[in-house]
Order: structure tokens, then sequence, then C-alpha cells
């Protein structure tokens, strides 16, 4: 019921008796089961030859239900990656995911739903959606070309059949002009234009075809730029405290992921220092005391070669930008900077601690390890408050971010850390399981506080701490993506085309004499709000007076 | 060097004092938008006479509404100084915002529209109570990550598609009870019960399935070209902002089930067999994921686009 109300009030191909009389394929190029085919034929059988399967096979790939349910599966395959953390968007999410679901875990892991982006059935859906696409437009183009080449369809017999379809009375002299009048009409309007004995057949909106063309074909141009960009990309986590200098090769970083085909001489030569990081907060309007307005990493910047070093400013949102390489802003923090004498005196620790926020107010979480201390190892936790202030509970807390009153304190723990087993260890935890806690919590011993410039002593004779100064530190990101102007490129190309196939009406128009008088009519392939209007206008036009089309000759 | 901006806090009472104002108001037109429905629907002919001029005073009531809430919008804006669509709260009274603006501006040219106009009424009345309610926040400064020119070209085309692909979904719908096989056949057990009578007189008086269809089409087919678009200018503050154009982020990654969902649409209606029912089960599922990745995504899916405010 739906199908002929819609295809004669949209004017579908279906009624298209020049389409209709010969296989569908042949003629628009489109799959059997576009609305424009017609019904069904009897061709969907396959014969039963290796070589009739194979056809079959691929008529059904390329079928524009393949490629619908295709998407759809698509939508469908991609939501798991939204409710299970991944591992190249939030490793830690998938660690704490595996820590609490200890049963479940591994199963979700043998479906790939850590992976979900990069899992085979994910791979699968858009391969096989991808082959499709291809299989599908590529014929199209070849029959597009031809449409390009050859003069618009001729007219049909039974012009009333078409959606826009109306008629006007006219003696011979009207009728004898008309079908000039309607050429020249057409024609000024952009339609190709045949003219025969008795009739005028104008089709326009090829470029509706061609930005469908464009649009499938630039997806295709942005799948090979993600993966070929990929490949080559490369991501590197470095944090950096004021004061220290990068230098971007593998040693510099604290964390790196390259693309499959990357190769280390694609590290530009460039080295950064830190010089100051600065952090404005709003001091001004109440509701919004203490949040921060901007972040300002102050960077030396030195390329191969340059003489000098430039000076620059790293914000979110505005990285710097080497020949082969963006600099980005991703993180802030403090680093204290600690100074530990063991037992017997000597220093076993000296340097800033990166400390990782916890709150908005910059409560802040470090770990220190004193593996080389004599003669006991040991560790500890630490907790910097910026400002700090004490809750009835007597705990600390940080009531602002910015360095106001800072404090430090600090838990000890004693025994062997584990450092020589060769496990590789997170510098932020402390594996405090088999180690002695010597200060806070349930030990009865205070923890260690320390001011700025204040220095303590550490329980059981193991030495002292002081807190010498405060340093923050900026955590940057250094990537490489050489796919990415081509994958926007191909975006864009890829929206112009889809703008070009919808807003561009693809229409045919017919005028016809005979002894009754004049008819026009219209069909339009796809959507068209204009149908009627056109014919009616032209209708009109040919209903004027003629001094008009006289003076324009 | 960026400089504090003053907030007004004031002034973005007075705001939400003008999106009040604007609820009253839907739910007014919605009162009488419905009213006019039941009226049209009624048995009695003089009853049915009067439908019209109730329907005017609705769109007026909704035309004042819209008012209000424009003052409620642009206080907001001008309270914070800058656009005003970076939480929910604020996301929510702009998006419903440009959606009643479209959809009052689409019935000045398409009159067949407007009797989803008691839909929308009591859509956005419904929006703004679960924004002031629910989602409000005081005007706060932008966060460094937010503090760029694409949040005003992403978000704004977002919003716009949003609006877009609401109406279209809207007429779906209608189109979807229009053309229900318990509708069109119905069993004998209801087919004389006075609500199911008074069910088809409403639906007599919504444009025939086919129209519906076409104008629902064109409306999902700008959302899609905005949505695309939104994808896009996303995928570029990406870049900047996190240093990759695309990193599956769960944000991205219900932009991106959307997107398929409605290129999916698009292809159902070039599909024998699949427009029709089809395709407008697919843009109440597409607008249903919309909804989805605003409310529950934003809400509780751990992910960068942390911008709720809450
Ligand atoms: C990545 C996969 C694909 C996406 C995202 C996609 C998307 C779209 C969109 C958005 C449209 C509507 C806009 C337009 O007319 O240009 C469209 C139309 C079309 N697509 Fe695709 N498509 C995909 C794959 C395919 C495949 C595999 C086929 C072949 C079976 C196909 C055949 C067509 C055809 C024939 C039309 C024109 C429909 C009409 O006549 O209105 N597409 N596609």
């Amino acid at each position: 019921m739906a199908t002929s109300q819609r295809s004669k009030k949209k004017g579908s191909d279906a009624q298209d008796p020049n389409l209709r009389t010969r296989s569908a394929t042949s003629v628009t190029g489109r799959p059997d089961d576009h609305i424009s085919a017609g019904e069904p034929t009897a061709i969907n059988q396959p014969s039963l030859s290796l070589i009739g399967w194979a056809r079959w096979i691929w008529r059904q790939l390329t079928s524009m239900r393949t490629a619908l349910l295709l998407l759809l599966f698509l939508a469908a395959a991609a939501i798991p990656g939204s409710l299970y953390p991944q591992r190249t968007a939030d490793p830690n999410g998938v660690t704490t995911f595996f820590q609490s679901n200890p049963t479940l875990a591994p199963v979700l892991d043998k479906f790939q739903l850590f992976d979900v982006y990069s899992s085979a059935w994910f791979s699968a859906i858009y391969i096989l959606l991808f082959t499709s696409l291809i299989g599908c437009v590529l014929p199209r183009v070849a029959v597009h070309y031809k449409a390009l080449m050859s003069p618009p369809a001729a007219t049909p017999s039974n012009l009333a059949r078409m959606p826009a379809f109306q008629t006007a009375k006219a003696g011979a002299k009207k009728r004898a002009r008309a079908l000039d009048a309607a050429f020249a009409q057409l024609k000024s309007q952009g339609y190709r234009v045949v003219r025969t004995e008795d009739s005028v057949a104008a089709e326009r909106g090829y470029w509706r075809e061609t930005g469908n063309l464009l649009f499938h074909i630039s997806l295709v141009g942005v799948l090979i730029s993600v993966g070929f960009g990929g490949a080559y990309s490369y991501s590197g986590q470095r944090v950096l405290v004021e004061g220290d200098t990068f230098v971007n090769n593998l040693a510099g970083y604290d964390s790196f992921s390259p693309g499959i085909a990357f190769s280390q001489n694609q590290l530009t030569a460039f080295s950064a220092t830190l010089n100051r990081f600065d952090v404005t907060y709003d001091l001004k309007n109440k509701t919004n005391l203490g949040t921060p307005l901007d972040f300002a990493a102050h960077v030396s910047l030195r390329e191969r070669g340059a003489s000098k070093a430039k000076d620059t400013v790293i914000r979110v949102n505005e990285p710097a930008e080497i020949p082969g390489a963006k600099v980005y802003l991703t993180g802030n923090g403090y680093a204290p900077v600690i100074t530990i004498h063991d037992g017997k005196g000597k220093i076993a620790f000296s340097g800033p601690v990166e400390f990782l926020p916890q709150d908005a107010n910059m409560t802040s979480l470090g770990v220190i390890k004193v593996p080389d201390a004599k003669p006991q190892q040991f560790g500890i936790l630490s907790f910097f408050y910026p400002t700090a202030a004490q809750l009835k509970s007597k705990a600390y807390t940080s009531v602002y971010p910015a360095p106001a009153s800072p404090l430090i304190t600090m838990n000890v723990y004693e025994g062997n850390l584990g450092l020589d087993s060769g496990i590789p260890s997170n510098a932020f935890s402390l594996a405090v399981h088999g180690l002695k806690q010597l200060t806070g919590g349930k030990t009865n011993v205070e923890s260690i506080k320390l001011r700025l410039g204040e220095s303590a002593n550490l329980p059981n004779g193991l030495g002292t701490v002081s807190f010498d100064s405060l340093r923050r530190y900026a955590a940057l990101d250094v990537d490489y993506n050489p796919g990415q102007g081509w994958v926007l490129f191909f975006a864009l190309l890829s929206l112009a085309g889809l703008i070009m196939s919808l807003v561009i009406p693809r229409r045919r128009v017919w005028v016809k004499v005979d002894q009754g008088g004049i008819q026009v009519a219209a069909l339009a392939r796809g959507d068209d709000p204009l149908l009627e209007r056109v014919v009616t206008e032209l209708v009109t036009k040919l209903n004027q007076k003629p001094e008009k089309t006289e003076d324009e000759n | 060097m960026k400089t504090a901006v003053n907030l007004n806090e004031a002034l973005s009472q007075w705001s939400v004092l003008g999106i009040y104002a604007s609820m009253l108001f839907y739910a007014a037109a919605f009162v009488v938008l419905s009213m006019d429905l039941a009226r049209a629907a009624s048995e009695k002919s003089k009853i049915r006479a009067t439908a019209g001029k109730l329907e005017r005073a609705g769109i007026l009531l909704m035309i004042v509404a819209v008012a209000f809430h424009g003052i409620g919008v642009l206080g907001r804006g001008i309270a914070a100084q800058r656009v005003p669509w970076a939480n929910m709260y604020e996301f929510t009274i702009t998006g419903t915002l440009v959606v009643t603006v479209i959809f009052i501006f689409a019935q000045a040219f398409r009159k067949d529209i407007r009797y989803i106009a008691t839909f929308m009424t009591a859509f956005v009345t419904l929006a703004l109570g679960i924004a002031t309610s629910v989602f409000y926040v005081q005007v706060k400064t932008l966060m460094p990550a937010l503090q760029s020119y694409w949040l005003l070209i992403h978000v704004t085309v977002a919003i716009l598609a949003t609006a877009f692909f609401n109406i279209a979904a809207a007429l779906s719908i209608t189109y979807l009870f229009k053309t229900a096989k318990w509708v069109q056949e119905p069993s004998k057990k209801y087919a004389k019960q006075t609500w199911f009578v008074a069910l088809k007189r409403v639906l007599k008086l919504f444009p025939e399935p086919a129209r519906l269809e076409q104008t629902s089409y064109r409306f999902n087919i700008i959302g899609f070209i905005l949505w695309s678009f939104t994808l896009i200018a996303g995928a570029i503050w990406a870049e900047r902002a996190w240093h990759r154009y695309w990193g599956w982020d769960t944000k991205e990654v219900w932009t991106f089930i959307i997107w398929t969902i409605y290129a999916g649409y698009l292809h159902a209606n070039a599909t024998r067999g699949w427009h029709g029912k089809r395709s407008a089960w697919l843009v109440v599922i597409g607008f249903g994921a919309i909804m989805f990745n605003f409310t529950i995504v934003n809400l509780y899916f751990k992910g960068l686009h942390v911008y709720s405010g809450l």
C-alpha cells in the first residue's frame, strides 16, 4: 500500500516505462532491489554452477538491502565499545574492570570487547560494507558516464501516467510554436533538451548522481586515509617538570604508541624545555572561585639545525607545531622537590616528585621509592595539599587549587620494594602488601607533615626528609599522523557530494503536441518538491502570448 | 593571555525566570492545542466547528512562549559572556528554542505540519522541566578545553541537526500511527469504542501518510547534512583539544552510531520493501539514539566529553 502511494507522490522511477521494460541494473547501474528497479524478477535464483553461485553471492553482497543491513549492523556493533572501557581510549579503565570483574573480564576479552574497533567482527562488518560499496559504485560510474554522454531518454508514449502531468488546449498555430518555446525555456533552465517532430524531451540534475558517486567514493578515500595515517602515526607522552628538557627520541618518552608501520627515523629532531607553567584562576566570580581559566606552558623549542631556541606558549586547544609533529598540553600538576638522607646520612633521593591530582582543588597523590637507602629500603605514600585545611576529623584537605598554604603528609612503608624482581612497576603506585607501615593509618604514629622548606626525621632511624621547593609540571603529548589531512579532505569532499546528491533535483520533462493540444509531464528521481510547479510553470509559459518569445529571439 | 570574565549572576536568575515563563506558556499552548484536537475529534459537529480558533490561540501562545524562551536563552548567554551551550542545562534550553523557532518558521510554509504542534509543545515543556530541575547549574566560565571557536561551530550545528531530526521524528511517529495495522484494520473489540473513534478522527486531521513520510524525509536530509558536518567539525576540534581527530570516545561512538543509523534510513528510502513503515521506524530509532546520547551517555558513560556540568 505504501509503495503505490509513495511512488505516485514522489514519482519514483518505477513508473518510468523506459526503465521498466529492460533489466534495471543495466539501465541505472543500481542494484536490483533499488526502488527504481520495479518488481523483483526471476533472476534471484542462483544457477548451480560455481560461477553461477559466485555471481549470485556477488549480487547479494552488492544489493541495497545488504548495504542497509550492514550499515545497521555497523551501528549496533559500535555500541559495546561505549559500554566497556577500551584499551586504546581508556587503558586504566580496562585494568580496573579486570580487577573488579575477575571472572567476567577474561570472557569479554575473548570476544574482543575491550578492543571493539579493531576486533575481527567489527572489521568484518566494515570490510564487507566497503566491498559492497565498491562493487555497487563502480558499475554506476560506468553507467553514469554513458548517461552523461548520451541525450535524454526519448519521450514515452503515454505521458498521462507520469506523476506530474497537465494538458493545455491549443490551436494549430499555438501548437506549432509550443515546441520551440518549450525547447528554449528548458534549455535556458539548464536542461539537456532534444527535440523531435512532435515532442521535446529534457533532463536535468546529472550532478545529483555525480554527487552521490562522489559521496560514496570519498568514503573509500576516508577509510584508506584513516588506515594509512594510523599505520604511520605515533603518539608519545612525556611529563615535564619546570626547568626540565625533553629530547624527541624514544628514550625521551614516558609512554609511546606507534602505528604498525612506524619507524624511528620518523621522529623529527627537536628538544623542548618547560620554562614555566602558569595557571590563571578565576578570582572575580563567587560561584566560580578557583576554577582554572587558562593553562599556559611556556616552552623553548629548539629544532635540529636551528641556532636559537624559539619561545612559545602551549595551551589546551593551542598545540605547538613542529614540522612532522605537534606538541599538545594534556595535563598538569605539582611536583614538590624532596630530598631524603638515609640512616647513614647519605643522600638517597633528591628531586622533583610528580604528584597526581585527585580532585578539583588539586589534592594530589605521590609516591617516592627509595631502594638505595641504607640500612633499609623504604617507600613513601604521600599527599600534597596546595592550600591545606584541616577537617573536623583531623584529616587534611585542599580548599583551593593554587599553592597558598602548601602541605605534604607522608606515610612511610619499610621493607623490600620488589624493584629488583625485574617486573616493571608503576611509578605512581606503591605495592604496600608485604611492607610494614610505620606512620599514619593504624600505626598510632602520626603521618609526617612538611610545610615548604621544612624537614623531618623519618621513623625507625631511616633518615630525614625535606620539602625544599615547589614546581609544577606539564603533561605533554607529541603526536604525528600523516593521514589526517587526507581524512579531512575526503570527508569534506564526501560532504560536498552528499549535499549535491540530496538537494539537486534530478528530473525529466516532456512536452508533446497532438491533435488535442499540448501535454506536459515530468518525472523525478528521488524526492523533488518542485515537480508539480515545474509543469505548471511550463504550461503557463506555453500559454503566454507569443510576442515575448519573439522579442527574445 | 586570556582575561577573566565577569559572570552576571543576577542576570542569570532573570534568565531562569524567562525560562519558567516560557514553560508556563508552552504548557498552556499544549493544553489549548490538545483541547483543539479533542474538539476536532468530537462527535458533535457544532463543537467540531470551533476547532480552528483554538488552534490559532494555541499557536499564538506558543509564539509568546518562544519569546520568553528567547529572552531566557539570551540572558543566560549575556550573563555568562559566551555562547549559552556549554553544559546540559544550556544545551537543552538553546536546543529546544531552536526546535520551536524552526517549527514555527516551517509551519508558516507548510500548513499541514502544524498538527504536530501538540507534540512539540509537550516535548519542549517536558525538556525544559527536566533542564530546570535536573540539569540546572549556575553560570560558570568555560574549562580551557571548551575555550575554542570550534565549540561555537560544532555545537551550533549539532543543535540545529537535532532540531531537524526532532521534527522529522514527530512526523514519522504520526505516520506510524496512521498506518498501524490496529488503526487501519481495528478488531471488533475496540473498533466502535469512543476512544478509538476519537483517535481515528484526530489521525484524520493529519496529512496523508505519503505526505508525512515525504515531509519527514525532507527534515531528515537537512538533519543528516548538518549531522555529517557536526561529525567533521567535532573531529577537527578533537584534533586540537585532545591531540587526535578520532579516538572512539563514548560521545564519538554515539555520534558515529547516529550517523550510521540515518545513513541506513536514507538507504531504506531507496530500497524496495524498506521504505514506508520500516524507514519510519529507523527515524524513530535514530532520534531515540540522539536522545540517549544526550541524556544517558552524557550523565552515566565515562568519557572525555564530560560537559554536563553536574
Ligand atoms: C559506508 C557505507 C555507506 C554509506 C555510509 C552510505 C550512505 C548513503 C547515503 C547517506 C545516501 C543518501 C545520500 C545520497 O543519495 O547520496 C546513500 C545513497 C545511496 N547509496 Fe549508499 N552508503 C553506503 C554504502 C552503499 C552501498 C554498499 C551501496 C550499494 C549497494 C550503496 C548504494 C546507494 C545508492 C544506490 C544510493 C542512492 C539512493 C537513491 O537513489 O536515493 N551505498 N548512501
